[in-house]
């Protein structure tokens, strides 16, 4: 059993045994249980970026089994530079997770924390599987978990926001599972990524694969306009929900792209570039301002997600080194960042029980600990240099800039409008006198909290002043990727 | 090939009659109200039955019998291993609730044998009257199971329709056969199957004889528009009677479609394909809407039959592309998987519904349902295995059966096919909601019946088996996928 195939099962055996066996007389047992899978399952993806070779494209850590043999299905897994820093990042958030919800979740304890180690073990299976199936099969899986988290730990619209997070993502998956079977006959039968990427397929054949794709992949960035779920999935979740929807569950649609859409119709990418480029900028700006009048921290951060991603995929589309690079930066530090603000909203809910901006003001006078890291990462979500949250606007800026001054020029005034809706936030919740009686009896961060933000602040940290490990991992994969992409495949 | 007897071709039928027989007397003597004796006894018939099928599966050959009236192949002998399996998980979930509905006797154990041998006649059949007469036994077996609660309105109610229009279907069928007996001046398949190739039949009247024998496997099916039964039948049987029909007879109907239509008529197949689309759309369409609207369980999950028969038969319809039959055997145990799994699946949400009720109480509204995973988070975890199951939501085996129908549709490589899949996929996305949304109300809202849930030891462990079945061929399906290919591939070369 290779590494892969450990950080996959790992976590979601562990899980499955705390769903079978776990109760809630010995909710402290489960806790630790969790916690030291959630940590053993980080400690095993750690060799995959000591071990990594940055000097090929090639994929690494590459097991290959026969699964179903009728459809010449496999077991494959594999990382290159695209995705290995995402396996980790999952492991890494699982950990803050499980600490997140020690003293919060009190009910059913065993099925929290079992949904949350599973989701974590599915979504590393997304990003090592090379085979489309299996890809499938760990994509879908992952809304079973999600749905019952929202639903059961959610907020008062829970069952709504639950649906309509289910059905979303599921109504876009299964036009996907649609294209992968065209390809596997048009392949003449084989589900292997990478043996799709060599398909030659007519423009005809391209369009549409392309936008069967999109359908599946735009609904989990998400971009606009169909992103009406994320704010609904995100104020409802509980707070560990909302830190993995943000830290990763974007990622797994914005992920996609690179892995499915550009390489296997990269004609229809180039042709079809400038309406993703579109959206994304619509995402930038309207959704920025939507961001900005926003009464409710979490949807604000959601909306803010959406703006931050439509970054990502506006790197991805504008076929430059740079700009590509840039966009999984992004999509890593934002991991960071966007969970460390659902984690900081939620140490405040979890005292206060209210998300509503006006219900707060002067938090730093009573919480100084709380509101210095706080700060720190809302800083780091409005893109301040050394911050992980520069870096790859930076990068996906410059890169545009070669592309077109003007489409960079737009997308720039993200750092407008993302410094503007998170400072006026942190001036309304953490600065000025004490608002109120509540705010008053706060007590600042114990020792559980402040270790959990830590650890993510010293991550965004990390990334600010001394982004080369993950930009150097990805290089080579970028480079080839686009070397791929800028061939036309219609003959 | 067709002048012996060749007992050795109907063992597991002749075994199953003997132990019908066998049962209806032995009950006479037996004093326990309980009926052990004669519970285990039919159970022991049908393992053997199961093993004898089995055996003949392994086998592997092809043998014809009884003067070529029945034929012994692996597809049969699966399908009817399958049955068996299924009718002894049936008994085991219908056991308590039977028992506290003054619904066993030995009546019902000696019918359900008779219904198991009717099905099994009848995947055995090669000749259009051995067909109608293994359809007529179980039929008659499940009307009477049907209206066992005499004193119980509903059911006999229930009893009545699914009588009526059951006899009115097997006239359709009957009627359809013999416009074929008159037009190719055979009973038997393998002749009528020659006579079509020939091309000097009166077109017409296979075309009418073909659309009354569609209309009757239609009835069997519970497609639309021949669904009218279903929902009723369903809600009003008693739910371990709901389960014998909604069970093993589908594997049944699935089986005599195959003969009927395929190694009958195969040369039929662009008219009877285009007829299967209509049916299949239509009951997609029907059976997922009229599911959301339901409040009951059994009459939701009726509606969801129709739907799930509906998305089957579309694995049917892509068989004979532009005269080609290269397709065929992709296509058909694409099918016969998905009427496998679907059976399987089937058991364990009726076997949830039988295992809440109590005496006095049926627990078939969907508000029923209410919180359990708070009164039993084992059950409710099995049931929601089942639901993400029915929605096709992998890792569990509903998922696979999904695959395999759409990429039989998709590998055709015919636009029209692939607008079928898309169409398909986005009416099964309106499944999805009624399913999850009883995963929604078992997980998310709060119990109204807090009673603790009692479960025989034995229910319990063969639900958990069956929903632990239902997540292992999600992950392991190549297994069961292999055998469904391999009972197809030697139908077609027979």
């Amino acid at each position: 059993m290779g590494l892969l195939s450990v950080a996959i099962w790992l976590p979601i055996v562990a899980g499955a045994l705390l769903l079978a066996i776990g109760r809630d007389e010995h909710a402290d047992t489960v806790r630790w249980t969790a916690l030291g899978a959630a940590i053993a399952g980080f400690a095993v993806t750690v060799p995959l970026v000591t071990g990594f070779d940055t000097s090929t494209a090639a994929m690494q850590f590459v097991e290959n089994l026969p699964w179903i043999e009728r459809f010449n299905v496999r077991y494959h897994l594999g990382v290159d530079g695209l995705s290995v820093w995402f396996v980790l990042l999952t492991a890494f958030i699982t950990i803050i997770v499980v600490i997140s919800a020690w003293e919060v979740i009190t009910e059913r304890v065993n099925q929290y924390m079992g949904a949350f180690l599973i989701l974590s073990g599915l979504m590393v299976g997304v990003f090592s599987a090379l085979d489309g199936l299996l890809f499938y099969v760990f994509f879908e899986a992952t809304l079973i978990p999600m749905y019952i988290i929202i639903g059961v730990w959610g907020g008062p619209r829970r069952v709504y926001a639950a649906f309509k997070f289910f059905l979303y993502t599921l109504a876009g998956s299964l036009l996907m599972l649609i294209a992968l079977v065209y390809l596997y006959y048009k392949s003449g039968g084989s589900f292997q990524i990478l043996d799709w990427h060599k398909l030659p397929l007519p423009m005809s054949a391209q369009a549409l694969l392309f936008f069967a794709f999109f359908a599946a992949f735009a609904v989990k960035v998400p971009m606009w306009p169909v992103h009406t779920w994320l704010p609904d999935a995100h104020v409802e979740a509980p707070t560990g929900g909302s830190v993995v929807l943000a830290a990763i569950m974007l990622k797994l649609g914005a992920y996609g792209f690179l892995r499915f859409s550009m390489p296997i119709a990269p004609d229809a990418s180039r042709e079809y570039a400038w309406f993703i480029i579109a959206l994304s900028l619509i995402a930038i700006v309207y959704i920025g301002l939507v961001a900005l009048v926003q009464q409710d921290m979490k949807k604000l951060i959601a909306y803010s997600s959406v703006a931050h991603m439509g970054f990502v995929t506006l790197g991805f589309f504008v076929f430059n080194d740079l700009a590509v690079a840039g966009g999984i930066v992004q999509m890593i530090s934002h991991g960071f960042v966007s969970g460390a603000m659902f984690l900081c909203i939620g140490v405040l809910y979890d005292r206060v029980h209210s998300r509503e901006i006006a219900a707060y003001g002067g938090v730093v006078n009573t919480m100084p600990k709380f509101a210095a890291l706080a700060v720190f990462f809302a800083m780091a979500n409005c893109g301040l240099p050394g911050t992980g949250g520069f870096v790859g606007e930076w990068m996906v800026i410059l890169g545009t800039v070669k592309t077109n001054f003007w489409i960079a020029a737009l997308a720039a005034t993200t750092l407008v409008f993302g410094a503007a809706y998170t400072l006026w936030m942190v001036k309304r919740v953490y600065f000025g006198a004490v608002a109120n009686d509540d705010v008053k009896a706060l007590a600042d961060v114990n020792a559980r909290e402040f270790t959990m933000l830590a650890l993510l602040a010293l991550a965004v940290l990390w990334m600010g002043v001394y982004p080369k490990p993950f930009t150097d991992v990805m290089n080579v994969s970028v480079t080839e990727l686009l070397r791929h992409v800028a061939v036309s495949k219609l003959n | 090939m067709n002048d012996t007897m060749n007992w050795l071709a109907v063992y597991p039928e002749i075994l199953l009659l003997g132990m019908a027989c066998v049962v209806a007397l032995v009950d006479l003597f037996v004093t326990d109200p309980q009926r052990r004796p004669t519970y285990w006894l039919t159970q022991a018939s049908i393992a053997a039955v199961a093993a004898l099928h089995l055996a003949y599966f392994e086998g592997g050959f092809t043998l014809y019998g009884m003067q070529g009236m029945v034929v012994t192949d692996p597809l049969g002998h699966l399908l009817g291993f399958f049955a068996c399996i299924a009718t002894m998980v049936t008994l085991v979930y219908a056991r308590p609730y039977i028992g506290s509905r003054d619904m066993l006797k030995g009546e019902f154990f000696t019918l359900t044998l008779f219904s198991l041998l009717g099905i099994s006649v009848m995947l055995s059949a090669n000749n259009f009257l051995v067909v109608y007469l293994g359809l007529e036994l179980m039929s008659l077996s499940l009307y009477a199971l049907t209206a066992l609660r005499r004193d119980h309105g509903p059911s006999t109610e229930a009893a009545m329709k699914y009588f009526v229009l059951g006899a009115l279907a097997s006239g359709f069928l009957l009627y359809g056969l013999s416009m074929m007996y008159g037009a190719t001046g055979s009973l038997d398949l393998a002749e009528v199957f020659k006579a079509i190739g020939t091309g000097q039949i009166n077109k017409q009247v296979l075309i009418i004889g073909i659309v009354f024998v569609v209309a009757g496997l239609g009835f069997k099916l519970g497609a639309v528009p021949f669904h009218m039964w279903v929902p009723d039948v369903y809600q009003g049987a008693p739910t371990a009677v709901t389960l014998l029909i909604a069970g093993a007879p589908k594997l049944a109907a699935f089986a005599i479609t195959i003969r009927l239509l395929v190694e009958g008529m195969l040369g039929l197949a662009v008219d009877w394909q285009q007829m299967l689309v209509v049916l299949s759309v239509g009951s997609m369409v029907i059976g997922n809407l009229a599911a959301i609207a339901q409040t009951n369980l059994k009459r939701m999950l009726a509606y969801s039959t129709i739907a799930q028969m509906g998305f089957m038969l579309l694995g049917l319809t892509s068989g004979v592309v532009n005269g080609n039959t290269l397709s065929a055997a992709n296509a058909y145990s694409s099918a016969m998987f998905y009427v496998v799994t679907y059976v399987l699946t089937t058991l364990g949400t009726f076997g949830l519904v039988l295992l809440l009720a109590r005496q006095g109480f049926e627990a078939e509204e969907i508000s029923d349902f209410a919180g359990l995973a708070r009164r039993s988070p084992w059950l409710a975890g099995v049931m929601a295995i089942f639901m993400f199951s029915l929605a096709g939501v992998p890792p569990t085996v509903g998922f696979y059966a999904k695959l395999a129908v759409l990429q039989a549709l998709v590998s055709t490589n015919v636009a029209g096919y692939i607008w079928l899949a898309v169409v398909a996929v986005l009416l099964s996305l309106i499944g999805a909601y009624y399913y999850v949304r009883l995963v929604k109300v078992m997980y998310f809202d709060e119990p109204v019946d807090t009673t603790p849930v009692h479960a025989a030891r034995d229910v319990r462990a063969v639900l958990s088996l069956n929903g632990a079945a239902v997540l292992l061929f999600g992950i392991l399906p190549g297994g069961l996928m292999a055998m469904c290919a391999q009972a197809i591939v030697r139908a077609l070369a027979s």
